[in-house]
């Protein structure tokens, strides 16, 4: 029971980490939603070449692992482009794109789960293929696209622990700090995966509700 | 410029690429299939269990998806020493990445399991299968077709997350390349090369297991991804 006056002291400095995880995972879930929109909406309504490149960008991002690609901007191409960024805004551009690979397949599948009369429904009264995108298919796709969403907010909550080896001063980078000082590294890092669960589980409850709060009533 | 760039990926970069592909896939091998395993036993118990092993099933899938993978592997490389468990890199990796894929697993067989019908296994009650055979001719071999495609999502993510064991110091592709990068400073070009590795690795597998689920396919009993 040597730990509990360690759990005590060290508990809080790691729970600060906290509000830095959790703007790494908004700050790359927002940076994917608005790489992966257009790529969702390039590879279905877009012309060949364009399906092509983003199918270029998404099979390097899905392929490349996190920490491969961490490394690789933030000691290689930031530097050699002569951008000085700091750890904390490499990880949410890196967590970004990588999101922004996945979310494209997450609406992708949303946008091609619209009827198809849909879309010829808006063409019928005249609006342009921009609107018909912007004001029929979108809203619905989007309001579908929400649980694959709180999947990715899941997986980018449990990959934000991988910006540790960055340096960012988020959870796992603090319970790191105070596990090697104290040598209570078992009870610190159950601590630390505990919070995580507890943040997985109220970010998927709270999606769910928006789920059901942004559902208009005769579209399942 | 160029004579040089040769011999540095001569002789650095490409003999430590080759050490450290030769150790990811000493770690993603083992994992692959243990992780399999472990997710059978998992999703079985899970659907087939009486209670108290059903409970324990999914306390271990709850913990094993809630934490992420980097603190599992920090609690088997740096905690378990506190319980006399002593692991090297390489051990803490591979049993860190079997129990974490385990968990994703056994979610795959399970959905397969729930998704064969009842009245398969009542039809092969009623032609006089014994509860084995039931298992082994009817419900498996739909099953193991069903939950393919996303057993085989997993062992992608295997490769990829196989990185990791580079932060309990077991020191694979990353590591190699973490290495040669931080001696020569270049960066860019090593860790571009460490990416196309996984990015072959990645290929490859995808492939295989296209290939695979092609060839287990049977006529009607085609399973259509959403």
């Amino acid at each position: 029971m040597d730990f509990i006056p360690v759990l005590k002291e060290g508990l809080p400095y790691v729970f600060k980490g906290t509000w830095v995880t959790l703007v790494v995972v908004a700050g790359a879930l927002a940076v994917g939603l608005s790489i992966g929109l257009p790529l969702a909406v390039g590879t279905v309504y877009g012309p060949r070449w364009l399906r092509r490149l983003i199918d270029l960008y998404v099979w390097f991002f899905r392929g490349v692992p996190l920490l491969v690609l961490l490394f690789l901007f933030y000691f290689g191409i930031f530097p050699f482009l002569g951008l000085d960024l700091s750890a904390f805004v490499v990880a949410v551009i890196v967590l970004g794109c990588i999101s922004g690979a996945y979310q494209s397949q997450i609406l992708r599948g949303a946008i091609l789960s619209v009827p198809e009369g849909q879309m010829k429904a808006a063409r019928a009264v005249g609006m342009s293929d921009l609107q018909a995108i912007g004001l029929i298919i979108l809203p619905q796709a989007l309001r579908l696209a929400i649980p694959g969403w709180s999947n990715e907010y899941a997986i980018l909550l449990k990959d934000s622990a991988v910006t540790y080896a960055l340096g960012v001063a988020e959870i796992m980078a603090r319970a790191h700090h105070v596990a090697s000082r104290t040598y209570q590294h078992l009870p610190i890092y159950i601590s630390a995966g505990v919070l995580f669960m507890g943040l997985t589980y109220v970010g998927t409850r709270l999606l769910a509700v928006l789920h059901k709060k942004v559902r208009i009533k005769g579209y399942a | 410029m160029i004579p040089d760039e040769l011999f540095f990926l001569y002789r650095d970069l490409a003999p430590a690429l080759i050490r450290g592909a030769a150790v990811s896939v000493r770690l993603i091998l083992p994992s692959a299939v243990l992780g399999f395993a472990c997710g059978v036993l998992a999703g079985s118990c899970r659907v087939y269990g009486f209670s108290l092993l059903r409970w324990a099933a999914e306390a271990y899938v709850a913990v094993f998806r809630g934490f992420p993978l980097l603190v599992q592997l920090y609690i088997w490389y740096f905690g378990m020493p506190r319980l006399g468990l002593y692991l090297t890199p390489y051990e803490a990796a591979v049993l860190g990445f079997t129990l974490c894929s385990g968990a994703y697993h056994s979610e795959y067989i399970r959905g397969a399991l729930l998704s064969i019908k009842r009245g398969q296994i009542l039809a092969a009650q009623a032609i006089g299968m014994s509860r084995l055979q039931t298992l082994r001719h009817i419900i498996l071999p739909q099953a193991v077709r069903r939950a393919l495609p996303g057993c085989g999502n997993e062992w992608i993510y295997l490769i990829k997350y196989s990185s990791l064991a580079y932060m309990v110091t077991c020191i694979e592709l990353t590591g190699e390349g973490k290495i040669v990068a931080s001696s020569t400073f270049k960066y860019t070009e090593v860790f571009a090369a460490v990416g196309f590795v996984y990015l072959l690795f990645v290929t490859l597998a995808t492939w295989i297991l296209k290939g695979l689920e092609k060839r287990l396919t049977l006529p009607g009993f085609e399973f259509h991804r959403v």
